[in-house]
């Protein structure tokens, strides 16, 4: 695993009280495109954190590939939408390095703007951030993330709370970067709707249960050990389907955000 | 005309006048970082700490900016240290110190001091005590936040927007709250003589809160808020002096009016940016931080 971007080696993450990831040993290949799925409260923020370097583990090791240049998309749900700041100037923030002025230069301005039409959202640059439909709010800080040019990626529930043709477009640009060589780590509520379309799935519910593709860890035995409720899968056009004693998709109830991700 | 002319006769009306241009300019300015970042708070109760000091050091003949100074560095250690414990609030350990420290004040100028009239000009702001030397140090002061805020301007809004993944992107966020910190400290200083304890708060919100009712834009906030601060120092310094009213009173009464006009006119739109309506992701979550965390929580939101 000397090639990982990232390693984690045991590693256990706790806030105050009890541990929220325990015994985390998990590899970030060049490349990887990896979906971290598992109940609310199960340590995937944690998790991702952990990845990224903003939280200490309690024990264990993290191995960060020298020099790697990582850039993090938070869920939508935490920023601060009264926040004056409009498309451009939120995307800009990413760029504190170098440049000592406050506006920004003819380069960055460009920069800028092929990214954002490349997002679909170049004509909203002078829009506040509060105008723009959930899809347009994930794309602003999905180029924020970009303008830093990361080697690996992290999106925390980047599909929360958008609707279905957001979350095709999402994971399809997801996939695009990732062709294009940039590790993307994401976690997810949604097991139908995007988890089962990734190459990679780590399971987890504090400690990390399964880890392969969609077809070897959605399974009906994979499924009850992370969200300890009996699922069932069914198989529709070559993909695993989640479905609950009643039928129904369970990323409603298990996720506990009903009603945001359809 | 020459009624409103007349009082640019007199030195101390014109130092004053510079100087609560200036301080209005310079709470202007760093009230943007204030209110955004919920530390309304935390400039009311420093403003109160230092004032424990200035009593102090006046009871002990020491100078007012090295005495005061020293004095509200320790209430913000004091208030670092106490919130640390994690069982107080940041906001009540703010709360616990600097009332504290303004009580030790108050209770040292009515034992030691020439009680009224300093209390008064302390409490509330008063020209007459303004000497040239005010004027150079408002000066110098509001030219390194100018400086600062310029060219730090990117790590700041970071830092202030989302400080998570300002410190993820590799800003130092930790120095960035401690260089606010201390310059917000160092402008309280500088412009209580002018502004008063009990009204140096409002100067730092004021103006803040007016821009932000009318832009959306980070950068366009910070020009207009240093402006209409600046604005409101000129004009109510001027109303101080014509309708015999405290310094300080009368930049908030100013900066008070200029709100109602601004409220009132740019109607509902206005209003939902400063009090950042809830859209359909729910409500605007993020924890409100100042650099003491989570308890910090007299923000924009509930000044307003």
């Amino acid at each position: 695993m000397t090639t990982a971007l990232v390693g984690l080696d045991r590693v256990t993450c706790a806030y105050d009280g009890a541990p929220v990831v325990v015994d985390a040993t998990l590899a970030i290949a060049p490349g990887a495109f990896v979906g971290i799925v598992g109940p609310s409260g199960a340590g995937k923020t944690t998790l991702l954190r952990a990845i990224l370097g903003s939280i200490v583990p309690r024990s264990g090791t993290v191995v960060r590939r020298p020099g790697l240049r990582t850039s993090y998309v938070p869920q939508l749900e935490t920023v601060d939408w009264s926040f004056p700041v409009t498309v451009a100037e939120t995307v800009l923030m990413a760029r504190t390095h170098g440049r000592r002025w406050p506006w920004p230069s003819a380069e960055e301005r460009r920069e800028v703007s092929q990214l954002l039409d490349r997002l679909g959202i170049g004509a909203l640059e002078s829009r506040h951030i509060r105008e723009l439909s959930g899809g347009q709010q994930q794309r602003v800080f999905l180029a924020r993330a970009l303008l830093a040019r990361p080697q690996l990626i992290l999106l925390d529930e980047p599909t929360a709370g958008v609707d279905v043709r957001t979350r095709h477009d999402v994971l399809h640009l997801l996939g695009e970067l990732n062709d294009e060589g940039m590790a993307v780590v994401l976690t997810t509520h949604d097991l139908n709707g995007m988890a089962a379309h990734l190459p990679e799935l780590v399971c987890v519910n504090v400690a990390v249960i399964a880890r392969g593709s969609p077809h070897q860890v959605l399974t009906s035995e994979v499924l009850e050990r992370t969200y300890g409720a009996a699922l069932e899968v069914l198989e529709h056009g070559g993909m695993p389907v989640v479905l609950d004693h009643y039928g129904r998709p369970p990323s409603a109830y298990l996720s506990g955000t009903e009603g945001k991700s359809a | 005309m020459n009624v409103l002319l007349e009082p640019f006769d007199f030195a101390f009306f014109r130092h004053g006048l510079v100087v609560a241009t200036l301080a209005g300019a310079l709470c202007g300015l760093l009230g943007v970082y204030v209110t955004l970042r919920g530390m309304s708070y935390i400039g009311h109760g420093l403003s109160h700490a230092i004032f424990g000091g200035a009593a102090a050091s006046a009871v002990v003949s020491v100078n007012f900016y090295l005495g005061a100074g020293l004095w509200g560095l320790a209430s913000a250690l004091a208030i670092g240290r106490i919130t640390r414990r994690r069982l107080i609030g940041a906001d009540a350990a703010i709360g616990v110190v600097t009332t504290a420290s303004f009580a030790l004040g108050l209770a040292l100028l009515n034992r030691f001091g020439q009680v009224r009239k300093s209390l008064d000009a302390a409490l509330f702001g008063s020209i007459l005590g303004v000497s040239a030397t005010d004027v150079w140090l408002v000066a110098a002061v509001t030219v390194l936040a100018v400086v600062v805020v310029v060219a730090g301007y990117r790590p700041l809004l970071f830092t202030t927007f989302d400080p998570e993944v300002a410190e993820v992107s590799g800003v130092r966020t930790a120095r960035v709250d401690a260089v606010l910190m201390a310059l917000l400290a160092v402008a309280i200083l500088a412009t209580m003589k002018v502004l008063g304890v009990v009204l140096i708060a409002a100067t730092l919100v004021i103006p803040a809160v007016i821009a932000r009712m009318l832009t959306n834009s980070f950068a366009r906030m910070l020009w207009m808020s240093t402006a209409i601060g600046a604005a409101c120092g000129f004009v109510g310094m001027n109303a101080s002096y014509h309708l015999d009213i405290s310094s300080g009173a009368a930049i908030v009464l100013v900066g008070a009016t200029a709100f109602g006009v601004v409220f009132a006119t740019t109607g509902a739109r206005g209003r939902r940016r400063a009090h950042g309506v809830p859209d359909h992701h729910g409500p605007a979550s993020s924890p409100l931080r100042g650099p003491l965390g989570p308890g910090t929580i007299l923000g924009l939101k509930e000044v307003v």
